[in-house]
Protein backbone atom coordinates (compact mmCIF):
# COMPACT_ATOMS: atom_id res chain seq x y z
CA UNK A 1 0.00 0.00 0.00
CA UNK A 2 1.47 3.30 -1.06
CA UNK A 3 1.89 5.89 1.61
CA UNK A 4 -0.33 9.07 1.41
CA UNK A 5 2.36 11.95 1.03
CA UNK A 6 1.63 15.04 2.45
CA UNK A 7 2.34 17.57 0.29
CA UNK A 8 5.29 20.66 2.28
CA UNK A 9 3.79 23.54 2.03
CA UNK A 10 5.91 26.26 2.32
CA UNK A 11 4.56 28.64 5.45
CA UNK A 12 6.63 32.04 4.17
CA UNK A 13 3.46 34.28 3.05
CA UNK A 14 3.82 37.27 0.47
CA UNK A 15 4.76 40.16 2.39
CA UNK A 16 4.63 42.64 -0.03
CA UNK A 17 1.33 43.86 -0.14
CA UNK A 18 1.30 43.98 3.76
CA UNK A 19 4.72 45.57 3.38
CA UNK A 20 2.93 48.62 0.92
CA UNK A 21 0.21 49.30 3.32
CA UNK A 22 2.17 49.68 6.49
CA UNK A 23 4.62 51.84 4.58
CA UNK A 24 2.01 53.89 3.13
CA UNK A 25 0.22 54.34 7.06
CA UNK A 26 3.40 55.11 8.35
CA UNK A 27 4.11 57.93 5.68
CA UNK A 28 0.83 59.07 6.57
CA UNK A 29 1.34 59.63 10.66
CA UNK A 30 4.59 60.76 10.01
CA UNK A 31 3.57 63.94 7.61
CA UNK A 32 0.36 64.52 10.07
CA UNK A 33 2.85 63.81 13.38
CA UNK A 34 3.00 67.24 15.54
CA UNK A 35 4.22 65.85 18.64
CA UNK A 36 2.08 65.72 21.52
CA UNK A 37 3.82 68.04 24.29
CA UNK A 38 3.99 67.06 28.14
CA UNK A 39 1.72 69.54 30.03
CA UNK A 40 3.11 70.52 33.45
CA UNK A 41 -0.64 71.52 34.20
CA UNK A 42 -3.01 68.92 32.88
CA UNK A 43 -6.80 70.77 33.11
CA UNK A 44 -9.75 68.69 31.86
CA UNK A 45 -11.09 71.26 29.15
CA UNK A 46 -15.05 71.88 28.75
CA UNK A 47 -16.66 70.82 25.43
CA UNK A 48 -18.49 72.65 23.01
CA UNK A 49 -19.51 72.47 19.33
CA UNK A 50 -17.57 75.29 18.02
CA UNK A 51 -15.54 73.52 14.91
CA UNK A 52 -12.83 75.97 14.82
CA UNK A 53 -9.54 75.08 15.25
CA UNK A 54 -6.76 76.58 17.27
CA UNK A 55 -3.76 78.28 15.06
CA UNK A 56 -0.48 77.12 15.44
CA UNK A 57 1.40 80.04 15.66
CA UNK A 58 2.03 83.22 17.57
CA UNK A 59 -0.95 82.61 20.07
CA UNK A 60 -0.34 82.12 23.78
CA UNK A 61 -1.50 79.74 26.02
CA UNK A 62 -2.99 80.97 29.78
CA UNK A 63 -3.40 77.95 31.59
CA UNK A 64 -5.73 77.85 34.49
CA UNK A 65 -6.59 74.62 36.41
CA UNK A 66 -5.98 73.70 40.36
CA UNK A 67 -5.72 77.71 41.30
CA UNK A 68 -2.80 78.05 39.33
CA UNK A 69 -2.37 80.03 35.97
CA UNK A 70 0.70 78.76 33.13
CA UNK A 71 1.28 80.79 30.50
CA UNK A 72 3.40 78.96 27.56
CA UNK A 73 3.69 80.54 24.10
CA UNK A 74 4.84 78.66 21.05
CA UNK A 75 8.31 79.38 18.77
CA UNK A 76 11.40 79.58 20.50
CA UNK A 77 12.78 83.01 19.16
CA UNK A 78 10.46 84.00 21.01
CA UNK A 79 10.78 82.52 24.21
CA UNK A 80 14.07 83.52 24.15
CA UNK A 81 13.54 87.40 23.22
CA UNK A 82 10.42 87.25 25.94
CA UNK A 83 13.34 86.10 28.92
CA UNK A 84 15.33 88.69 27.78
CA UNK A 85 12.80 91.23 28.36
CA UNK A 86 11.32 90.08 31.57
CA UNK A 87 14.74 90.41 32.93
CA UNK A 88 15.17 94.04 31.77
CA UNK A 89 11.71 94.49 33.55
CA UNK A 90 12.37 92.40 36.69
CA UNK A 91 15.96 93.00 36.93
CA UNK A 92 17.09 89.23 37.01
CA UNK A 93 20.19 88.70 34.58
CA UNK A 94 20.00 85.03 32.56
CA UNK A 95 23.14 83.43 31.43
CA UNK A 96 23.16 82.54 27.90
CA UNK A 97 22.64 78.93 28.69
CA UNK A 98 19.41 79.62 30.82
CA UNK A 99 18.31 81.46 27.80
CA UNK A 100 18.75 78.47 25.43
CA UNK A 101 17.45 76.00 28.10
CA UNK A 102 14.18 78.48 28.64
CA UNK A 103 13.63 78.67 24.49
CA UNK A 104 12.47 74.83 25.10
CA UNK A 105 10.14 75.20 27.76
CA UNK A 106 6.64 75.06 26.06
CA UNK A 107 4.68 76.27 29.00
CA UNK A 108 5.47 76.86 32.85
CA UNK A 109 4.17 78.96 35.74
CA UNK A 110 6.28 80.27 38.68
CA UNK A 111 6.79 83.60 39.92
CA UNK A 112 10.21 84.95 38.33
CA UNK A 113 11.87 84.68 41.39
CA UNK A 114 11.63 81.15 40.98
CA UNK A 115 12.15 80.92 37.55
CA UNK A 116 15.58 80.45 37.04
CA UNK A 117 15.89 77.25 39.58
CA UNK A 118 12.70 75.64 36.70
CA UNK A 119 15.13 76.92 33.75
CA UNK A 120 17.92 74.45 35.59
CA UNK A 121 15.37 71.38 36.39
CA UNK A 122 15.34 68.59 33.48
CA UNK A 123 12.45 68.49 31.28
CA UNK A 124 10.64 65.70 33.12
CA UNK A 125 11.45 66.68 36.71
CA UNK A 126 10.08 70.13 35.52
CA UNK A 127 6.56 68.59 35.02
CA UNK A 128 6.30 67.22 38.38
CA UNK A 129 3.38 68.06 39.59
CA UNK A 130 2.95 70.44 42.41
CA UNK A 131 6.42 71.64 41.56
CA UNK A 132 5.32 74.76 39.63
CA UNK A 133 3.07 77.06 41.77
CA UNK A 134 1.77 79.21 39.16
CA UNK A 135 2.17 83.05 38.26
CA UNK A 136 1.01 85.45 40.24
CA UNK A 137 -1.93 87.13 39.21
CA UNK A 138 -1.93 89.76 41.48
CA UNK A 139 -0.67 92.90 41.41
CA UNK A 140 1.52 94.41 43.88
CA UNK A 141 1.09 98.10 44.79
CA UNK A 142 1.50 100.07 41.56
CA UNK A 143 3.24 97.59 39.77
CA UNK A 144 1.41 95.33 37.54
CA UNK A 145 0.92 91.47 38.04
CA UNK A 146 3.38 89.30 36.40
CA UNK A 147 1.27 87.34 34.66
CA UNK A 148 0.24 91.02 33.27
CA UNK A 149 3.92 91.60 32.26
CA UNK A 150 4.22 88.10 30.81
CA UNK A 151 1.21 88.54 28.49
CA UNK A 152 2.60 92.41 27.64
CA UNK A 153 6.21 91.37 27.06
CA UNK A 154 5.03 88.51 24.69
CA UNK A 155 3.14 90.48 22.84
CA UNK A 156 6.21 92.91 22.17
CA UNK A 157 8.37 89.95 21.54
CA UNK A 158 5.84 88.76 19.07
CA UNK A 159 5.23 91.67 17.33
CA UNK A 160 9.01 92.52 17.16
CA UNK A 161 10.09 89.18 15.76
CA UNK A 162 7.01 88.27 13.47
CA UNK A 163 5.34 91.83 13.10
CA UNK A 164 2.19 89.99 13.82
CA UNK A 165 -0.38 90.53 16.75
CA UNK A 166 -0.17 87.88 19.57
CA UNK A 167 -3.35 86.23 19.68
CA UNK A 168 -4.24 84.70 23.62
CA UNK A 169 -5.90 81.79 24.21
CA UNK A 170 -7.64 80.53 27.95
CA UNK A 171 -7.53 76.74 28.22
CA UNK A 172 -9.60 76.46 31.45
CA UNK A 173 -10.25 73.40 33.35
CA UNK A 174 -14.01 73.01 33.22
CA UNK A 175 -14.21 72.95 37.39
CA UNK A 176 -12.13 76.24 37.64
CA UNK A 177 -14.04 78.69 39.22
CA UNK A 178 -15.24 82.03 37.61
CA UNK A 179 -13.52 84.30 39.74
CA UNK A 180 -10.23 83.32 39.03
CA UNK A 181 -11.09 83.07 35.42
CA UNK A 182 -12.46 86.62 35.28
CA UNK A 183 -8.96 87.87 37.05
CA UNK A 184 -6.92 86.86 34.27
CA UNK A 185 -9.65 88.01 31.46
CA UNK A 186 -9.45 91.16 33.83
CA UNK A 187 -5.73 91.40 33.07
CA UNK A 188 -6.06 90.83 29.52
CA UNK A 189 -8.53 93.62 29.45
CA UNK A 190 -6.75 96.00 31.41
CA UNK A 191 -4.09 95.88 28.34
CA UNK A 192 -6.29 96.32 25.84
CA UNK A 193 -6.45 92.76 24.44
CA UNK A 194 -10.92 92.45 24.44
CA UNK A 195 -10.71 89.77 21.95
CA UNK A 196 -9.50 86.10 22.67
CA UNK A 197 -10.25 82.38 22.50
CA UNK A 198 -11.64 79.65 25.33
CA UNK A 199 -10.20 76.39 24.37
CA UNK A 200 -12.54 73.84 24.15
CA UNK A 201 -13.23 69.94 22.88
CA UNK A 202 -15.16 68.85 20.87
CA UNK A 203 -18.58 67.39 21.59
CA UNK A 204 -21.72 65.98 19.44
CA UNK A 205 -23.92 68.63 18.15
CA UNK A 206 -26.20 67.35 19.85
CA UNK A 207 -26.84 68.13 24.20
CA UNK B 1 8.66 31.43 -1.78
CA UNK B 2 9.61 34.71 0.43
CA UNK B 3 13.61 33.98 0.55
CA UNK B 4 16.79 34.87 -1.31
CA UNK B 5 18.16 31.82 -3.41
CA UNK B 6 21.68 31.34 -1.69
CA UNK B 7 22.83 28.44 -3.55
CA UNK B 8 26.05 29.65 -4.77
CA UNK B 9 27.21 29.20 -8.32
CA UNK B 10 28.01 25.46 -8.47
CA UNK B 11 29.15 25.37 -12.18
CA UNK B 12 32.62 25.45 -12.68
CA UNK B 13 32.47 22.37 -15.01
CA UNK B 14 33.99 24.30 -17.84
CA UNK B 15 31.88 24.75 -20.50
CA UNK B 16 29.74 28.57 -20.91
CA UNK B 17 29.43 30.93 -17.85
CA UNK B 18 26.32 31.04 -17.99
CA UNK B 19 24.17 33.42 -15.59
CA UNK B 20 21.95 31.79 -13.07
CA UNK B 21 18.87 33.16 -12.88
CA UNK B 22 18.65 34.33 -9.29
CA UNK B 23 15.15 34.60 -7.50
CA UNK B 24 13.94 37.88 -6.53
CA UNK B 25 11.82 37.61 -3.71
CA UNK B 26 13.29 39.71 -0.57
CA UNK B 27 12.07 38.27 3.11
CA UNK B 28 10.45 41.04 3.42
CA UNK B 29 9.37 40.30 7.28
CA UNK B 30 12.07 42.66 8.99
CA UNK B 31 10.77 45.28 7.06
CA UNK B 32 7.39 44.83 8.14
CA UNK B 33 7.86 44.31 11.84
CA UNK B 34 10.05 47.64 11.49
CA UNK B 35 7.40 49.92 9.60
CA UNK B 36 4.49 48.51 11.90
CA UNK B 37 6.62 49.77 14.99
CA UNK B 38 6.91 52.97 13.85
CA UNK B 39 3.37 53.30 12.75
CA UNK B 40 3.07 52.10 16.41
CA UNK B 41 5.18 54.95 17.47
CA UNK B 42 3.96 57.69 15.60
CA UNK B 43 0.00 56.88 16.18
CA UNK B 44 0.53 56.93 19.63
CA UNK B 45 2.29 60.30 19.64
CA UNK B 46 0.68 62.28 17.62
CA UNK B 47 -2.27 64.71 18.52
CA UNK B 48 -4.94 64.15 15.58
CA UNK B 49 -7.82 66.28 17.71
CA UNK B 50 -6.72 69.52 17.69
CA UNK B 51 -8.45 71.74 20.36
CA UNK B 52 -10.80 73.64 19.45
CA UNK B 53 -10.78 77.93 19.45
CA UNK B 54 -14.04 79.85 21.02
CA UNK B 55 -13.35 83.07 19.75
CA UNK B 56 -14.34 85.64 22.67
CA UNK B 57 -14.78 89.25 22.22
CA UNK B 58 -15.39 91.76 25.23
CA UNK B 59 -17.15 95.11 25.30
CA UNK B 60 -14.14 97.76 25.58
CA UNK B 61 -14.21 98.66 29.46
CA UNK B 62 -12.98 102.51 28.41
CA UNK B 63 -16.05 102.99 25.88
CA UNK B 64 -18.77 101.75 28.11
CA UNK B 65 -17.94 103.89 31.29
CA UNK B 66 -18.89 106.62 28.77
CA UNK B 67 -21.35 105.67 26.41
CA UNK B 68 -23.65 103.31 28.61
CA UNK B 69 -25.94 101.59 25.75
CA UNK B 70 -29.64 101.87 26.90
CA UNK B 71 -31.59 98.66 25.58
CA UNK B 72 -35.04 98.57 25.12
CA UNK B 73 -36.29 96.08 28.03
CA UNK B 74 -38.60 93.84 26.18
CA UNK B 75 -35.20 92.97 23.82
CA UNK B 76 -32.70 92.19 26.60
CA UNK B 77 -32.07 88.86 28.78
CA UNK B 78 -30.68 88.52 31.10
CA UNK B 79 -28.90 84.95 32.27
CA UNK B 80 -27.52 84.11 36.05
CA UNK B 81 -25.28 81.57 36.56
CA UNK B 82 -25.59 80.34 39.57
CA UNK B 83 -23.80 76.99 41.57
CA UNK B 84 -24.60 73.90 41.00
CA UNK B 85 -24.76 73.90 36.81
CA UNK B 86 -27.86 75.83 37.22
CA UNK B 87 -28.89 79.04 35.90
CA UNK B 88 -31.33 81.97 35.69
CA UNK B 89 -33.20 84.09 33.51
CA UNK B 90 -35.09 86.64 32.95
CA UNK B 91 -36.54 89.75 30.56
CA UNK B 92 -35.90 93.30 31.08
CA UNK B 93 -34.41 94.56 33.87
CA UNK B 94 -33.85 92.85 37.84
CA UNK B 95 -36.01 95.18 39.15
CA UNK B 96 -39.11 95.13 37.08
CA UNK B 97 -38.51 91.83 35.24
CA UNK B 98 -41.46 91.07 32.56
CA UNK B 99 -40.97 87.80 32.47
CA UNK B 100 -40.54 85.80 36.79
CA UNK B 101 -36.65 84.93 37.03
CA UNK B 102 -37.02 81.46 36.42
CA UNK B 103 -34.24 78.65 37.56
CA UNK B 104 -33.00 76.46 34.55
CA UNK B 105 -30.41 74.06 33.69
CA UNK B 106 -28.12 74.20 30.57
CA UNK B 107 -28.70 72.05 27.40
CA UNK B 108 -31.04 71.11 24.97
CA UNK B 109 -33.95 70.81 27.58
CA UNK B 110 -32.85 73.68 29.50
CA UNK B 111 -32.24 77.29 28.61
CA UNK B 112 -31.95 76.70 25.18
CA UNK B 113 -35.84 76.13 24.68
CA UNK B 114 -36.12 79.65 26.15
CA UNK B 115 -32.92 81.17 24.21
CA UNK B 116 -35.14 80.09 20.72
CA UNK B 117 -38.50 81.04 21.47
CA UNK B 118 -37.77 84.34 22.92
CA UNK B 119 -35.10 85.46 19.93
CA UNK B 120 -38.28 84.91 18.11
CA UNK B 121 -40.19 86.59 19.96
CA UNK B 122 -38.14 89.65 20.06
CA UNK B 123 -37.99 89.33 16.13
CA UNK B 124 -41.45 89.32 16.30
CA UNK B 125 -41.83 92.61 18.29
CA UNK B 126 -39.47 94.56 16.96
CA UNK B 127 -40.08 93.15 13.15
CA UNK B 128 -36.84 93.51 12.26
CA UNK B 129 -34.27 90.57 11.84
CA UNK B 130 -31.54 92.73 12.91
CA UNK B 131 -32.53 94.12 16.27
CA UNK B 132 -32.64 90.64 17.83
CA UNK B 133 -32.58 89.36 21.33
CA UNK B 134 -29.82 90.80 23.51
CA UNK B 135 -28.46 88.32 26.19
CA UNK B 136 -26.52 89.77 29.09
CA UNK B 137 -24.39 87.08 30.71
CA UNK B 138 -23.55 87.72 34.31
CA UNK B 139 -21.55 84.77 35.88
CA UNK B 140 -21.94 84.81 39.38
CA UNK B 141 -19.03 83.97 41.84
CA UNK B 142 -20.57 80.25 42.10
CA UNK B 143 -20.22 79.08 39.00
CA UNK B 144 -17.27 77.19 36.98
CA UNK B 145 -15.59 78.10 33.56
CA UNK B 146 -17.57 74.51 32.09
CA UNK B 147 -20.75 77.03 32.69
CA UNK B 148 -19.44 79.47 31.00
CA UNK B 149 -18.39 77.94 28.20
CA UNK B 150 -21.74 76.63 28.31
CA UNK B 151 -23.91 79.29 27.94
CA UNK B 152 -21.56 80.84 25.45
CA UNK B 153 -21.79 77.13 23.52
CA UNK B 154 -25.84 77.77 23.78
CA UNK B 155 -25.44 81.63 21.95
CA UNK B 156 -23.83 79.86 19.40
CA UNK B 157 -26.51 77.11 18.69
CA UNK B 158 -29.28 79.36 19.58
CA UNK B 159 -28.08 82.15 16.95
CA UNK B 160 -28.00 84.87 18.76
CA UNK B 161 -26.07 87.97 17.25
CA UNK B 162 -25.73 89.75 20.37
CA UNK B 163 -24.47 88.80 23.65
CA UNK B 164 -21.89 90.02 26.75
CA UNK B 165 -20.44 88.89 29.39
CA UNK B 166 -21.28 91.52 31.93
CA UNK B 167 -20.22 91.88 35.83
CA UNK B 168 -22.96 90.66 38.49
CA UNK B 169 -24.65 92.81 40.45
CA UNK B 170 -25.82 92.84 44.02
CA UNK B 171 -30.01 92.36 43.34
CA UNK B 172 -28.98 89.49 41.32
CA UNK B 173 -26.93 87.84 43.97
CA UNK B 174 -29.89 88.47 45.72
CA UNK B 175 -32.26 86.40 43.42
CA UNK B 176 -29.68 83.75 43.34
CA UNK B 177 -29.38 83.22 46.91
CA UNK B 178 -33.20 83.38 46.83
CA UNK B 179 -33.87 80.40 44.70
CA UNK B 180 -30.98 78.74 46.56
CA UNK B 181 -28.38 78.34 43.93
CA UNK B 182 -25.86 80.55 45.25
CA UNK B 183 -23.81 78.31 47.63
Amino acid sequence: MPKVKIARKSTAIDMTAMCDVAFLLLTFFILTATARQPEPLPVDTPASTVKIKLPDTDIATITIGSDKVFFGIPGQDIRRLLLEKMGEVYGVEFTEQEKRRFALVESFGVPIGNLKQIINLKGEERNQPGLQTGIPVDSVGVRASELHQWVYQARLATKELHNEDMRVSIKGDAKEEYPRIQKVIDILQSQNVNKFSLITSLRGADK
Amino acid sequence: MAELDTSGGGGKKGGKVRSKKMSTRVDLTAMVDLAFLLITFFMLTTTLAKPQAMDLAMPDKDATDQQELTVADNRSMTILLGSGNRLEWYMGSVDNPLTPPSVDGYGKNGIRKALIEKSKEVVGITGDPKKGLIVLIKPSDKSNYRNLVDILDEMKISNIQQYAIVDIFEPEIELLKRDGIYN
